[in-house]
């Protein structure tokens, strides 16, 4: 049980260091950490639909785009936050869904190809239709809202506001990966052929990664519509799915807490980086593929495989491991 | 190696400190694209501003503090430009200067006008002196000021009757394309072909069949550098006889280089131009190449005369003030002879945009000629 | 008439570059699996390395291809297979497909840190005039393109087919574990795509730089592109790369011209989902049996 409870007390610091970090930091600080939790949680679905249900997805940037256009056009208008939440989740329900009927017929790199399809053409819609999204002059001067009677305009008030939905889609993510559920996605991943004759629905577990996964991004999109005040096109292209994904398998696809640690490398670090003058994406580039060489199973499979090493007197290699294989 | 020391040390200063000013120096960061898509432009930028601070820190700085200039990179991405601006602003600066792309400068502004710190843009959409901002400024021509000269001009100039606008689909493109599109109509020329294309594009092939189509009195190109670049090639290659117009960018240095041969008779309305006929800006030019080692584009212009606005301005009103140096800037006109460092005179109005004189040019054998200078548009 | 002419021509010629840089795409995956998400920017760095041969080490322009075309070969080519490939390819096509992103982030970031961020002139190595053809013109420059291309599909296949290597090279592709049993130096045969990849691109990168002009953010939309062109002719036949880069390039200039400049770049995308799910062997590709 060595790994668990190591898991339960890093967790534990992690969420005290949370609560406590915005206190002590200047604006542009907080800011950083606001969207490092918008960020994972966008991260936490596609690792729902890559890591537990093995479906490749570049498409996750265009659902944190629907998202985040539903919440400016709504809150531009007058209407609160959470109709936006609402609308978006349905919207992105619907389309995930869609999206996964071609993971239906083909896998791997050839659903890559179609889901990186969608985003562009996700983007081009933004970009070109002005009457509903301002095309490339973007949406600006987006409200923060107010929940309860607590304005969240203020720094930290948001922060606090984005860290509570994070704990709830952590809360729900969890409570879905211990579910039925959660195992048929797993077994989709491992080995669907076995798994449909075990008589697991593969057809309708596929869409529900999918759905569910997106319902997520679009969950991220409506946090950062009000985060960054304007929003454009650019923001919910190709690059940013790239983002997501590079997230997800650095932190190490298919566990728990991949998503958190991936977008604290992908938002933090390039902010640590920034001293060697531009190098950074050089670095991180290389970081990431070094880790793919000798760490696949991203920066958790390689603290796992150590912590194992740590654990078992055995000295037989370690073979790293995901939430729910059998050990 | 110089610069680098001095921003690690100006950024640290900035982390470090509590929020204090440090009484010797003035904080002067610059928030600019160094890389992606607006990374040249603002490498111009950036440095003419870093000359005309090293400049003025050589000769005891502004009111005897000297300048410290922390640059950040916006990446060309709105997004990052305004958590940038949000760093920036963290370290208590006096001004901001900076970002050139416009989608940028609207995400950040409205940051720099709740924290009531004057911001000197490069950016020319229109709109963003249209938000009721009173602490950002322009150091070019916003579209609604250069758009209404290159209107006169096909209508007096050229005498035409009909226009076609190819256009970049980005919101420096779009917002152009809108704002000529007005203009034209204005003055009863009708817009017979609006063909819209893609920032990196590389064949315009297509483009230039629809344009040799529609049959237009003139054609104005209004993309970027590159893009620009290729269209010339491509219409030279077809056969386009029609006079190409353009703003700046079409006529701009980089553009002729890439381009060649196609680049010559290409005409257009110049804002600011390194190769204006005006002793100051000559001797700026060579300052610059001499430096650098490269040929300063509008940008390195807009970066030096926006550190030289605010010295000048912080003189006249002797002290540092931010808010008032907002006030003052607003209806300021500022004269070579006043401030050598301005180049050419300039005035503010109370939105922010800028007049100036601009200039007529040609390409003529590959280079730069000024045709015509034109007076500003007030007095 | 003319303008339509003028239209095929420019799409053919276009289309010619989107097939040379689809073809060594197509090779890679063929014979080892790989999935080369860089290969954009493959395309980009050799013009990159010619250009640095002439500024720094002075070299005439000759020269500096002659030197280019070696270095990419032996960067592109070797250096990738070994440093990269092979470390990661035993985990699975997914780490790849991330490391080969990566990949395409470090040349791109590493050409605009180190190289320069704006677009650089190429030198063209032949006339760059023009010709008149019914109406249209043509450069020569794209003329040389599609001759380029469909000679270098010709050789491949005739290599593929009608030599032992190449023989050996599809066995290898069609089943490596048989392959080895066999007697035939798989890991050799693997080495030997990387380097016709990387001369692939290495050529591909001098014929298109003079047109495109060399710039760091070359590759992202070739290499997207290539992808496209590769799956809609036919992934897994060379031949299917001509057909579906000459074929986007032409439908590509015609959508722009007559349907919507603006989604123009939406048109092979639903192609590409067309395709991949109603005929995912490609316009002219064989049926592949899906592996369980």
């Amino acid at each position: 049980m060595t790994r668990a409870r190591t898991a339960r007390v890093i967790a534990a610091a992690v969420v005290v260091a949370a609560i406590v970090a915005p206190f002590t930091l200047k604006p542009y600080g907080i800011y950083l950490l606001s969207l490092w939790a918008v960020m994972t949680i966008a991260a936490i679905g596609l690792n729902l639909t890559l890591g537990y249900a093995g479906q490749i997805s570049l498409a996750q940037a265009s659902f944190v785009g629907i998202g985040a256009y539903t919440a400016a056009i709504l809150t531009t208008q007058g209407w609160p936050l959470a109709a936006a939440f609402v609308l978006a989740m349905a919207l992105c329900f619907a389309i995930g869904w869609l999206l996964g009927y071609p993971a239906l017929r083909v896998q791997h790199h050839y659903l890559a190809f179609v889901t990186l399809s969608f985003a562009t053409l996700v983007f081009l819609v933004l970009r070109n239709e002005e009457w509903l999204t301002k095309g490339v002059y973007g949406i600006s001067g987006i409200p923060r809202p107010t929940v309860l009677g607590w304005s969240t305009q203020g720094p930290v008030d948001f922060y606090f506001f984005c860290l509570g939905v994070l704990a709830l889609v952590s809360a729900a993510t969890w409570w879905i990966i211990r579910s039925p559920w959660g195992r048929a996605f797993m077994a989709l991943r491992e080995n669907p052929i076995r798994a449909s004759s075990l008589g697991v629905d593969t057809r309708r577990y596929t869409l529900m990664a999918f759905a569910i996964g997106s319902v997520l991004g679009g969950i991220s999109g409506v946090l950062y519509a009000p985060l960054v005040q304007f929003i454009e096109p650019n923001a919910f292209a190709l690059g940013l799915s790239f983002n997501l994904l590079l997230m997800v398998i650095v932190g190490g696809s298919g566990y728990f807490y991949g998503p958190f640690l991936g977008a604290v490398v992908s938002v933090l670090l390039p902010e640590w980086l920034r001293f060697s003058e531009g190098l950074y994406l050089i670095l991180y580039a290389v970081f990431v593929m070094i880790l793919m060489a000798y760490f696949p199973s991203g920066l958790l499979g390689l603290a796992e495989g150590l912590i194992k090493r740590a654990g078992k007197p055995a000295p037989g290699p370690a073979l790293p491991t995901r939430d729910g294989d059998a050990s | 190696m110089n610069t680098w020391i001095k921003s690690t040390l100006a950024a640290a200063l900035a982390i470090g400190t509590a929020g204090a000013v440090a009484q010797q120096t003035v904080n002067l960061p610059i928030v600019i694209e160094l890389s992606g898509a607006g990374a040249v432009s603002g490498t111009n930028f950036r440095d003419g501003a870093v000359l005309a601070i090293d400049e003025i820190n050589a000769k005891s700085g502004i009111l005897g503090r000297k300048i410290v200039a922390p640059q950040t990179d916006t990446q060309s991405n709105p997004g990052v430009s305004r958590a940038q601006v949000q760093k920036a602003l963290d370290g208590n600066p006096y001004a901001i200067l900076g970002p050139i792309f416009s989608g940028s400068v609207k995400a950040n502004m409205v940051l720099a006008q709740q924290a009531e710190v004057p911001q000197f843009t490069g950016a020319e959409a229109a709109d963003i002196t249209q938000a009721g901002n009173a602490y950002i400024f322009r150091t070019s021509f916003g579209q609604q000021a250069s758009m209404p000269k290159i209107a006169n001009y096909i209508r007096d100039g050229l005498k035409a009757k009909s226009v076609a606008v190819l256009w970049v689909n980005n919101d420096f493109g779009k917002g152009g394309r809108d704002t000529f599109v007005r203009e034209m109509t204005a003055r009863g020329i009708k817009v017979v072909a609006d063909i819209s294309t893609e920032s990196g594009q590389v064949d315009f092939a297509a483009d230039v069949v629809k344009l040799k189509g529609a049959n237009a009195n003139a054609i104005f190109a209004y993309t970027n550098e590159e893009e620009s670049a290729r269209f010339l090639r491509e219409a030279r290659k077809q056969g386009i006889s029609t006079p190409l117009i353009g703003e700046t960018t079409l006529l701009n240095q980089k553009v002729i280089e890439l381009a060649g041969d196609a680049a010559n008779g290409v005409r257009g309305h110049v804002g600011l131009s390194a190769e204006a006929p005006i002793p100051a800006v000559k001797e700026f030019r060579d300052k610059f190449v001499k430096r650098y080692n490269y040929v300063p584009d509008h940008n390195g212009i807009k970066g030096y005369t926006a550190v030289y606005a605010v010295k000048h301005a912080t003189e006249k009103i002797g002290k540092f003030d931010r808010k008032l140096l907002a006030k003052t800037m607003h209806g300021l006109t500022i004269t070579p002879k006043q401030e050598p460092g301005i180049l050419m005179e300039t005035t503010w109005d109370d939105k922010g945009d800028i007049d100036r004189i601009s200039f007529l040019a040609e390409v003529v054998e590959g280079k730069q000629k000024i045709v015509q200078t034109l007076p500003k548009l007030g007095k | 008439m003319a303008d339509i002419l003028q239209l095929l021509v420019a799409g053919l010629a276009t289309g010619g570059i989107y097939a040379l840089v689809a073809i060594g795409f197509v090779l890679l995956w063929q014979t080892s699996q790989t999935i080369n998400f860089a290969q954009g920017e493959f395309v980009m760095v050799p013009a990159f390395f010619v250009l640095a041969a002439m500024k720094l080490g002075g070299l005439s322009f000759p020269v500096a291809m002659l030197l280019g075309f070696l270095v990419t070969v032996v960067v592109l080519g070797l250096l990738f297979k070994r440093l990269l490939v092979d470390p990661i390819i035993r985990h699975g096509v997914l780490p790849l497909v991330i490391s080969s992103i990566a990949l395409a982030i470090f040349l791109k970031e590493s050409v605009k840190e180190f190289y320069a961020a704006d677009a650089q002139p190429f030198p063209a190595a032949w006339a760059t005039t023009n010709l008149t053809v019914g109406g249209a013109v043509v450069a020569v420059q794209n003329l040389v393109i599609i001759a380029v291309a469909v000679v270098a599909v010709a050789a491949l296949q005739y290599f593929l087919a009608g030599t032992r290597t190449g023989r050996r090279m599809q066995a290898t592709a069609q089943n490596p574990g048989l392959a080895r049993i066999l007697g035939i130096p798989v890991e050799r045969m693997i080495l030997y795509t990387f380097l016709i990849n990387a001369g692939l691109v290495a050529l591909a990168s001098f014929l298109v730089s003079p047109i495109y002009l060399a710039k760091f953010s070359n590759g992202e939309t070739l290499g997207l592109v290539a992808f496209i062109a590769a799956i809609i002719g036919g992934f897994n036949q060379v031949r299917g790369a001509i057909v579906g880069g000459l074929l986007l390039g032409v439908i590509d200039n015609f959508v722009a011209a007559y349907l919507s400049a603006q989604y123009r770049g939406a048109i092979p995308l639903f192609l590409l989902i067309a395709v991949i799910l109603f005929r995912p062997q490609g316009l002219v590709g064989r049926v592949e049996e899906r592996t369980v």
